[in-house]
């Protein structure tokens, strides 16, 4: 039995807390290790998919793209109290170029 | 003769015959896994974007109940609202197999069924913006779920075609140009031994017999 977590500033959270998904508030500072260490740790814990703020997700690019193409868990950004930065979208084009080689889809 | 080496023998010959064989026949059979791998996605991938609209629209506008719930109540009384959740999700991860590419799929369970437990505080302190945004997420969470499962089989099956595409091209343009060169370099190869040792032949051949019957001595007389 997996759980859902959802990692990111706790303003941005605090909701999904009712919904009884997990959460975990770690600060939106530069000082990224704190995300870092946590994000790991849910990932080896019983996550299946872990959804990341999009301003924090911009930040661990880099340690996101490692768990691209293993089963689980699935690393999902969603857009955070502060607005949509489009990164989710650039994920899914990037997806699109991955396979097709350039971008066929969101090319409007 | 490209790359590497190969002994012009007819061992070598049917071995690399048969290789080839071999290789066009994976070659053949990566290519149409390619081309179904990239139907799929691209069907898998619209979805993906639709879903991904709907979801970062859902969640934006929840976010503005939050705001508005937050604007006209106090920090700890927010705090304190969320500080038990009454509902828990649980996921059932099982697998879908799409030409060898196992992605996940997610069915959701509460651990109540009464869909008002996402409420996890009595009503009396907080402010009715903060349920109709509690109510909104909500709302959401099943377009959520569905974009995950999406998305990761979006980003496997992304991974999985490239790896296809590199096996066919480096087939397609590397190793069967190779063996047809190598194939072609050996039969050419034995071909030359085979006129060499006739001519070799008929060589021997004319001095045996300018041995035996000594032509050149008697047209000489003649």
């Amino acid at each position: 039995m997996y759980k859902i977590a959802v990692l990111g500033d706790k303003d941005s959270i605090y909701g999904f807390a009712a919904l009884g998904l997990d959460i975990c508030p770690v600060s939106l500072s530069d000082d990224t290790s704190e995300a870092v260490k946590k994000l790991r740790e849910l990932a080896e814990g019983n996550y299946a998919v872990i959804y990341i703020i999009e301003s924090l997700a911009e930040k661990i690019k880099n340690e996101i793209n490692r768990y691209r193409s293993t089963k689980l868990p699935a690393i999902i950004p969603i857009p955070g109290a502060s607005g949509n930065t489009g990164l989710g979208m650039r994920m899914v084009k990037k997806s699109v170029e991955q396979a097709v080689g350039s971008d066929i889809l969101f090319r409007d | 003769m490209a790359g590497k080496h190969v002994n012009p023998t007819r061992m070598e010959l049917t071995n690399l015959k048969r290789k080839l064989v071999t290789a066009i026949r994976g070659h053949k059979l990566l290519k149409d896994k390619r081309d179904e791998l990239m139907r799929q996605f691209l069907e898998m991938v619209q979805k993906n974007r639709r879903l991904r609209e709907r979801v970062e629209e859902g969640i934006a506008s929840a976010n503005k109940n939050f705001v508005l719930a937050r604007a006209v109540m106090q920090d700890e009384t927010l705090k304190t609202a969320f500080l038990a959740p009454k509902q828990e999700v649980y996921l059932d991860v099982s697998e879908k197999n799409v030409m060898s590419v196992e992605i996940p799929r997610f069915t959701y369970k509460t651990r109540t069924s009464d869909p008002n437990d996402i409420y996890s505080y009595g009503y009396a302190f907080t402010s009715g913006d903060l349920d109709s945004a509690v109510k909104s997420l909500a709302d959401i969470l099943p377009d959520m779920l569905r974009l995950a499962e999406v998305e990761k089989a979006c980003q496997m099956l992304a991974a999985e075609i490239e790896k296809t595409r590199r096996r066919v091209n480096a087939l397609e343009h590397v190793m069967i140009p190779e063996m047809k060169e190598n194939i072609k370099y050996i039969t050419m190869k034995l071909d030359e031994n085979e006129r060499s040792t006739q001519v070799r032949l008929m060589k021997v051949k004319d001095m045996m017999l300018e041995q035996a019957h000594e032509y050149s001595k008697r047209y000489a007389e003649g």
